[in-house]
């Protein structure tokens, strides 16, 4: 059951360094999207009983929102755009990882300092899911195309996530279908958002988006 | 009720999406508006019963900050009704003379009533994860109204906002797990309610720390949407690019939608005996808002963006309010309704000023007072009022959060809150007072003033006037019942 959860737990770190050391758009989605899926289907699968419908029924449209829904909306716009890497990103694809690794590092430290009440899922799930937080924050600082930012925001929204397994939160089922639809809406917003860009610049690199400042133009 | 006030704009809202002809979408967002605000005005007779087991229900904070935005929503959409002419065909841009088109009119009337649905959720929350799910409701339905006019600023500044406060509210649900972990039941959905959290608190079964801790990460996701330095870099950008019916929306009942947000979040800190922890925040961030927008007020060249930055120097003092406690948080309250009624008035000027002069470049604005005369008015009143010089309501609220500081004898604070409101105030006086006067050559075309376009800003402007002077009973009872619940004067 600890296995389980572990070996999950791993993977997801994994993808982690993956999405800060690629800068091919296509497989970030993939990547992200798998992370969601998996951490949907997490509270069932380290759960040592056998699951209840609601919890079920929960992890199921989280996972296909996050495994199915958001790739979908996502390859739409990218494929409006024809973008198919990460230009120049602000922060090296080597040197993100590193970055990524020093996270990591900070993550197990706050999560070893932590004053924690009573037990968590695993060992390793407050660490993993700090990691992926910070990842989603990254990401959104150091990449240039808004899809890149897109993605970051889901995988920040992942770590949170994930965060909520480690600590064993219920929200309680109307916040967490709210939460899911929240979520939902601001993806499809973003993309519609991303594939309005791409039309006014020829690009969607935020680099461009810089007519608003308080400094004379 | 409560639902009703909820669905009603929710379902005619979904609706407008599919119809086609522009006057009845005008026409259902008007009637909307009016039975939303009739409704609102009935709460204020005896609250309504809550809904969906106590996770909705009105109380005084929650109902002031409803009638707000409720009263701004009816004004912005009879103001909006004024543009009707200029929605459909292509239009120039005034500033880089590109072609672009608006959204449909169907889309901006569609989001508008979401926006005030989700708004009136946000109000109505009395659990912290629906509350969550509301405040990050109004930044979907309110962000293809800023991207209305189709064109590459609007778009950078529907960006920006979109993916700043997502960013900031994702740091809000982080916060509102760490609530549920500072329960002992690990909120398990009920116990998140505002009521039986207050309860918990006050038997001191919360975990410190990760209370603590959750106030941060929810005063910085919230103040994210607030506009709170040094969060608020989204807001100028969305204020000055939006229409200005939408501009006045954002800054005079968004704006304070969040605030409420927060002031759920120092209700429990409240009830938890940590009251000082939570003002000191918000004192901090306070005064930084109020420096950094004075900074930014002086010498600013877009007019637009003068008066956003004025919000956040007004959310600024609206966080030092509740930070300075006692009498101050009864300031506070006041003081949100005076701003917003100000600044209602004030964004509505500004659209007649922006759809005569065509430049948003306080610079190329002059002899407002000769050209467009009511607007004129409207705009030097707006001036004294925004910057809380008597007789106006704003100066009362304000010498209240003044007293407040001077009564606890925190004369650093008063001093230092003096300071930045009198740099903001010569900042504002300049540049609007040069837009005023001069350029009254003869030859000079005087503008058509639409009544519909004056109108609501006129009505703000006898409001705020008005509230300088009397009080009405039944607002005093309702601001004081409100500054007792977030812990201020009891």
């Amino acid at each position: 059951m600890i296995s389980w959860a572990g070996l999950i737990l791993v993977v997801l770190l994994l993808q982690n360094l993956m999405l800060l050391g690629t800068g091919r758009v296509r497989a970030c989605i993939r990547i992200a999207a798998m992370q969601g899926a998996i951490l949907s289907l997490l509270p069932i699968l380290s759960s040592g009983g056998v699951p209840t419908l609601r919890e079920t029924g929960i992890a199921a449209a989280s996972a296909a929102l996050k495994g199915i829904a958001f790739p979908w909306l996502l390859y739409r716009s990218l494929r409006g755009t024809g973008v198919r890497r990460e230009g120049a990103p602000l922060l090296s694809y080597s040197a993100s990882i590193v970055a990524g690794m020093a996270v990591l590092g900070i993550a197990l430290w706050i999560a070893s300092r932590a004053p924690l009440p009573g037990a968590t899922a695993s060992p390793l799930a407050l660490p993993a899911a700090l990691a992926t937080m910070f990842t989603g924050m990254l990401l959104i600082v150091t990449r240039r195309t808004a899809l890149m930012q897109l993605l970051g925001y889901i995988v920040l929204e992942n770590g949170i996530f994930a965060f909520g397994f480690a600590m064993e939160i219920q929200a309680g089922l109307l916040v967490e279908l709210g939460i899911l639809i929240d979520a939902f809406l601001a993806v499809l917003v973003m993309g519609v958002a991303i594939f309005h860009i791409h039309r006014a610049y020829d690009a969607i690199d935020v680099g461009q988006l810089s007519a608003l400042t308080d400094w004379d133009r | 009720m409560i639902l009703a006030l909820i669905l009603i704009p929710a379902l005619i809202g979904s609706m407008v999406f599919f119809i086609r002809k522009p006057w009845v979408c005008r026409t259902l967002l008007i009637v909307t508006a009016a039975a939303h605000a009739c409704m609102t005005a009935l709460c204020w007779c005896g609250f309504p019963k809550p809904a969906l087991s106590g996770w909705l229900a009105m109380d005084a904070p929650g109902l002031l900050f409803l009638s707000i935005a409720s009263a701004l929503f009816l004004l912005a959409s009879f103001y909006r009704v004024s543009f009707r002419k200029e929605s459909a065909e292509k239009k120039k841009d005034f500033e880089e003379g590109f072609l672009f088109t608006n959204a449909p009119e169907a889309t901006f009337c569609g989001c508008m009533l979401l926006f005030l649905s989700t708004m009136t959720l946000v109000c109505v929350s009395h659990q912290f994860g629906i509350l969550w799910v509301a405040v990050e409701a109004t930044t979907l339905a309110s962000a293809p109204l800023i991207f209305f006019h189709r064109h590459r600023r609007s778009l950078e500044a529907a960006w920006k906002y979109l993916l700043i406060c997502s960013v900031g509210i994702a740091l809000a649900l982080l916060g509102n797990f760490f609530l549920a972990v500072a329960l002992p039941s690990r909120g398990v959905g009920g116990s998140m309610l505002l009521a039986q959290m207050i309860d918990q608190a006050r038997g001191g079964l919360l975990n410190a720390v990760w209370l603590k801790a959750a106030f941060v990460l929810l005063l910085v996701g919230y103040g994210t949407k607030m506009g709170l330095a040094p969060m608020h870099t989204w807001l100028p950008d969305a204020h000055s690019e939006a229409p200005s019916a939408v501009s006045a929306l954002l800054s005079g009942a968004l704006l304070n939608c969040s605030f409420l947000a927060i002031l759920r979040s120092q209700q429990v800190l409240v009830a938890a005996g940590f009251a000082e922890f939570g003002q000191g925040l918000l004192l901090l961030l306070g005064l930084v808002s109020m420096a950094v927008a004075a900074a930014l007020i002086v010498g600013q060249a877009d007019y637009k963006r003068m008066l956003a930055y004025s919000s956040v120097e007004h959310m600024g003092i609206l966080a030092v309010g509740v930070g300075i406690g006692g009498i101050a948080t009864f300031g506070s309250m006041f003081h949100a309704v005076n701003h917003s009624l100000a600044k209602g008035m004030l964004f509505f000027a500004a659209g007649n000023i922006l759809s005569f002069y065509r430049t948003k470049r306080a610079s190329e604005v002059t002899g407002l007072l000769g050209r467009l005369p009511m607007t004129g008015i409207l705009w030097v009143a707006g001036l004294f009022a925004i910057t809380g010089s008597p007789p106006f309501g704003t100066f009362v609220s304000e010498f209240t959060i003044l007293s407040g500081a001077l009564g606890q004898g925190r004369s650093f604070i008063a001093v230092l809150y003096l300071v930045l409101l009198a740099i903001a105030f010569a900042g504002m006086a300049v540049t609007m007072l040069r837009m005023a006067q001069g350029g009254d050559e003869s030859n000079e075309t005087r503008g058509r003033e639409a009544a519909l376009a004056l109108i609501p800003p006129a009505v703000l402007a006898v409001a705020v006037l008005a509230l300088g002077m009397i009080v009405p009973s039944s607002l005093g009872e309702m601001l004081r019942a409100a500054a007792a619940a977030v812990g201020g004067v009891r």
